[in-house]
């Protein structure tokens, strides 16, 4: 069933031509039906080829389809990679892809045909590019992925592309991905310079007996390209301004596709990293600064969507925490329950701006008893990602948190703090937005009620998911090899295990750690549930709040360093150089020559006694020159 | 055979062509005479491409060691494969356009294809200068009969630096062939001078080579010809000047340059790297300024053409395989987006982006093709540019030529980057956002229009997934040219 793996990415890759092709001709219905069934048999598929890997003896399957590049001793197939890793990405992907494909049928039915038929091919191509990421067997193809998300995201977050401002977001998303994007080639170069090949068997089979120092290098370059990609400091801006997208493409961004593939890259290139401490520091402090960074300017939006982008970017620093400190399953582990939870949390901000037309949560207000199911849904995902047991959320967030502190206890504390804010953010976003009395309008009122069943049950489906799903990971103190997924992916990163330097930490000191942030995460969640589910926040904020809310101008201060700065230097090139200087050489020498021969010219007056006047000044001059040589 | 047909078919046509007596009937004769090109030259690739059907030698100027000899390499298969698939796609993308005296422009057109598929397939050093005039000559004329208001400006430009260019590289060959042993003009006797002629003698050789070159591909500070000759020629000329004859700069550089004069090249590789260089991100830098849409496409194909010329100077088989493939892919994107552009034009009578928007909503066929046209021209994967563009990087990045690799590299790679940022500027400000008064009753493509775009997509999307056949074609070549540019003394 293995070799069968190239249907995973065909499939959504037909459906992208069908809906693409043939928009004005097909029905919505039959728009939906080709949209979700190719996934759905993508994950069917999946599904298969992932009891294979549950048998025994199951090694890794290479699917060659062809040569793609050939050239002197560079050899680039054209080759699918079946693993335990990237089957979990598929059933990730293909699975949480599925339930926002059948979720946008409804949310996105009042679009016209043509449109609506556009938007599914898209959401097909994104699918499709992300497996091609995931499946593929060198560096190469995965970056055939890697560009091929940004340009989805980039035609996804322009879909309502009459507006501006979302054309702008959808600009910075697919640019800044390019700049990362410089970052991955690079590395990419590198390996072949340095290994002759970018397939992965042969990378990491020669990568220990490297300098550390190349390896250093290689692995912080393509770390460039996962912090454009999975948003992380300081290329993270295009991620919440990716929110001008319909939203349940928001939900497929943050969750299934794109933002983790940073994660998975550094998951696939384990070895690697392992061997090079420095940029593994890197990693975890840089992703550490995101998740606390990102968790301040959370606390103080308020737009639904835009805090659950921020705490998408802080998540994501988590899950760099944990790859840097070398929890590589816990990082797998919170891309997973995270998947399940903010594909959710996004779902069910959907559903609440399908039902309101509104985005700015102080306008909204007692939901709960409107939207029952959206709201028990909204409140289960909350309960997962602020890390309350026995939520899924707990387990993964636990376990890279554990990891950090056997690495460096400061990074537990700083991720503590981050863990207290999220549980305050997100239960202040589901207070307001939930609870009290109702800020709306008396129309929106009248229009309140609870979305249709096609974005209830992936809901609810998602609901149950980001609750039960922290079991496959039960840490080792509460019993003895009950985590599943760790078992499952252990041949993946058997060989960094066994590098691996950092001291097991004691039953007692990790029970200890787990019972500090379980208690900050409640503390977080219940102020915030007392203190917003009454008076919501409704003023303009001041002093640091203010600063917070404007997202500590980083966008600005871009501007201002970056962007204006290239402009001007454009300007002048364009203005001055080129017309001045550059052409006006040119024109000048051409000048010359114009006005030299035209003077030129004047002595051939056809006056013969012209002539002989230059003939005897002549004749003077070289006398005089004779006389002067003479001496 | 095949290499004389392609001269000839369309020579004579083209001589023809000025006795044809209505403009209509000339339209079609030139794309008739064109199609019949396309099929010599896809014969020579896969029916007739025997040893004995891709060279022919015969006498000429015996008395002065010229032969007409011309052959088919990969090299020459390649461009004379993209000349002979650009001439119909200008032809039938163009066919709309109407143009006084249609008769001598569509002559005039043909005369030019000759002496392109000469310079191309001539392997006699006069010979290919020869050619090298025969198809700058039409293209004067063409541009400054039919272009727009100050066409005798930018053409009398565009004439003096070609010129030079011309003079400096007669001189070089002159002094070439009094050098060789049996004094002969064949390539042949060009190659076996690389030991003979001493390294500052090949120093200032190589200059008079790469200025001629230079000026036609642009590099940097030699194009300030270009936007203005871009912008002022008719569309059908300017698909016929970026597509294909900067084409003739590169490849002079790879075949009568590096491969003849090793040890210059490799003296000064690195000082034409870095105006290679500058070029490039000066050419994106000005790309980014632009509101003309001919000039915007102009200054971007200054910044790929850099890159090309900077992989030949890495010397490494990898990034001249990447040039030879993004050759052919530049040649195919540029005139798509130049088919773009006179839609436009024709549409609209502007080609302001700061006065056009909205058309995607009118135009939906036109603006999903551009785009696709667009991102081949970004060199995202899966388009042929990023076959090219990938390979070219991985031969500078492992040129052992240069000791400035990876500074190369780094900042030849920024104008990835700034590519995409003025790519999507254009999409954004002439596709997206609202129609204004001039767009709102914007008609989207015609059939003829929609086939030729469509077509140039399918190309860019095959080489992209499968770009290995086009890389098989050009291996030996590149062998021998790259082993050739490794000699040291």
């Amino acid at each position: 069933m293995s070799k069968l793996v190239y249907l995973v990415p065909l499939f959504p890759l037909i459906g992208f031509l069908i809906n693409g092709l043939f928009r004005k001709s097909l029905s919505k219905s039959l728009t939906g039906i080709i949209g979700c069934g190719t996934i759905l048999a993508s994950f069917i598929v999946s599904l298969t080829i992932f009891s294979d890997t549950r048998k025994a003896g199951f090694d890794t399957v290479i699917v060659k389809l062809f040569d793609f590049i050939n050239v002197d001793k560079l050899q680039i197939p054209f080759s699918f990679q079946v693993d335990q890793l990237s089957i979990l990405f598929l059933l990730i992907i293909t699975g949480v892809g599925f339930l926002i494909h059948l979720y946008s049928t409804s949310y996105m039915h009042d679009e016209e045909n043509e449109h609506y038929a556009r938007y599914f091919s898209y959401l097909n191509l994104f699918v499709f590019s992300m497996l091609i990421l995931v499946l593929g067997a060198n560096y190469v193809i995965m970056f055939i992925g890697w560009e091929g998300v940004g340009l989805c995201s980039y035609l996804l977050i322009g879909y309502w592309f009459k507006n501006t401002q979302y054309d702008d977001a959808a600009k910075k998303a697919f640019i800044m991905n390019r700049i990362g994007d410089l970052g991955f080639l690079i590395a990419v170069f590198w390996m072949i310079n340095q290994f002759g090949s970018v397939n992965f068997a042969e990378v990491f089979a020669k990568a220990p007996g490297t300098s550390v120092g190349i390896l250093t290098g290689i692995t912080l370059l393509l770390f460039v390209g996962a912090t454009g990609k999975s948003a992380q400091i300081p290329l993270y801006t295009w991620l919440p301004d990716a929110m001008a997208g319909p939203t349940p493409v928001s939900a497929l961004i943050h969750a299934a596709t794109m933002v983790t593939a940073g994660i998975y890259m550094i998951a696939r290139s384990n070895v690697m990293y392992t061997l090079s401490p420095i940029s593994q520091t890197v990693v975890a402090i840089i992703g550490l600064a995101t998740a606390f960074f990102a968790a301040t300017i959370a606390l103080k939006q308020n737009d639904i969507k835009k805090v659950l982008a921020y705490s998408t970017v802080s998540q994501l620093g988590y899950m760099f925490l944990g790859l840097g400190v070398g929890a590589y399953t816990g990082a797998v582990f919170h891309v997973m329950t995270h998947a399940f939870f903010k594909a959710l949390l996004f779902l069910g901000a959907g559903s609440v701006i399908h039902a309101l037309h509104e985005q700015d949560i102080r306008k909204m207000g007692a939901l709960k008893k409107f939207m029952p199911i959206t709201h028990i849904t909204f409140l289960l995902a909350c309960l997962a990602i602020a890390g309350i047991p026995p939520f899924s959320g707990f387990f993964s967030k636990d376990e890279i948190l554990a990891a950090a502190y056997a690495r460096n206890p400061i990074y537990f504390v700083v991720g503590v703090i981050t863990a207290l804010m999220t549980a305050f953010y997100m239960f202040r976003l589901y207070a307001t937005t939930f609870l009290g009395n109702f800020r709306g309008t008396r129309e929106q009122e009248h229009h309140l009620h609870e979305s249709p069943s096609a974005i209830t049950i992936p809901l609810i489906i998602l609901a149950i998911l980001a609750v039960i799903a922290g079991f496959v990971g039960i840490p080792q103190v509460f019993a003895k090899d009950a985590h599943i997924l760790h078992n499952f992916l252990s041949p993946i990163f058997e060989k960094s295990e066994s590098l691996k330097q950092t001291p097991e930490l004691s039953n007692s000191m990790e029970l200890t750690l787990m019972a500090i942030s379980v208690a900050v995460a409640l503390i977080g969640t219940i102020y915030a549930w007392r203190k917003f589910s009454n008076n919501p926040e409704l003023d303009e904020p001041q002093g640091l709040a203010k600063i917070l809310s404007n997202k500590w101008y980083v966008d600005e201060l871009y501007e201002a360093m970056i962007l204006r700065p290239i402009n001007a230097f454009g300007k002048f090139l364009n203005d001055v150089f080129e017309k001045s200087i550059v052409d006006g050489i040119v024109n000048g020498v051409g000048r010359t020559i114009q006005y030299g021969s035209r003077q030129l010219r004047l002595l051939q007056s056809g006056q013969v006694g012209g002539y002989v006047l230059m003939m005897v000044l002549g004749i003077v001059i070289l006398f005089v020159i004779q006389i002067i040589l003479k001496k | 055979m095949i290499p004389v047909l392609l001269i000839l078919i369309p020579l004579i046509s083209g001589f023809a062509g000025f006795f044809i007596r209505n403009g209509n009937g000339a339209k079609k004769w030139s794309l008739f005479s064109s199609v019949i090109t396309l099929l010599v030259s896809i014969a020579g690739l896969s029916i007739y491409n025997g040893k004995a059907y891709l060279n022919f030698d015969a006498e000429w100027l015996t008395g002065l060691g010229s032969r007409f000899s011309v052959s088919l390499d990969g090299l020459s298969q390649i461009l004379s494969l993209l000349t002979a698939i650009s001439f119909p796609v200008i032809f039938i993308s163009t066919y709309r356009n109407e143009y006084k005296n249609a008769k001598n422009f569509y002559a005039l057109m043909l005369l030019s294809q000759a002496g392109l598929m000469g310079v191309f397939v001539a392997t006699d050093a006069l010979l290919f200068y020869f050619f090298w005039e025969l198809a700058l000559i039409p293209v004067y004329f063409l541009s400054s009969q039919w272009g727009g208001e100050k066409r005798i400006q930018a053409t009398f430009k565009f004439f003096i630096y070609t010129f030079t260019g011309s003079l400096l590289m007669l001189v070089g060959i002159i002094y070439l062939y009094t050098q060789t042993p049996n004094h002969s003009f064949s390539l042949d006797s060009f190659y076996s001078l690389h030991s003979k002629i001493t390294g500052a003698t090949q120093g200032w050789l190589f200059w008079l080579f790469f200025i001629a070159f230079a000026i036609k591909m642009p590099i940097f500070p030699f194009h300030t010809w270009q936007p203005d000759t871009y912008e002022q020629s008719p569309t059908a000329v300017t698909m016929v000047l970026s597509g294909i004859m900067v084409k003739m700069g590169l490849f002079g550089v790879i075949r009568w340059l590096a491969p003849v004069l090793p040890i210059g090249t490799w003296a000064w590789g690195d000082t034409a790297s870095a105006l290679c260089i500058i070029g490039m991100i000066y050419a994106s830098l000005i790309a980014m300024q632009q509101d003309d849409l001919k000039r915007l496409v102009a200054y971007s194909s200054i910044a790929h053409i850099g890159l090309m010329c900077l992989a030949i100077f890495a010397t490494t088989k990898i990034g001249m395989q990447g040039v030879m493939i993004q050759m052919f892919n530049h040649g195919i994107n540029i005139i798509g987006l130049w088919v773009v552009v006179n839609l436009i034009e024709r549409q609209f009578h502007t080609r302001k982006i700061s006065e056009l928007g909205g058309l995607a909503q009118k135009a939906p066929a036109l603006a999903i093709l551009l785009v696709i046209v667009a991102l081949a021209n970004v060199a995202l994967p899966l388009t042929n540019a990023f076959v090219g563009e990938f390979l070219m990087f991985s031969g500078i990045y492992n040129s052992v030529a240069t000791t400035y690799n990876v500074v190369f590299t780094v900042t030849a790679g920024v104008c990835i980057i700034l590519s995409a940022v003025y790519m999507l500027n254009m999409i954004q400000k002439v596709f997206y956002g609202n129609t204004n008064e001039l767009t709102q009753n914007a008609k989207d493509i015609y059939p003829n229009e929609k086939i030729i775009l469509a077509v140039l997509v399918i190309i860019i999307i095959a080489i992209g997934v499968f770009p290995q056949p086009i890389l098989e074609l050009t291996k030996n070549v590149v062998d021998s040219i790259v082993t050739k540019m490794n000699y040291k003394t």
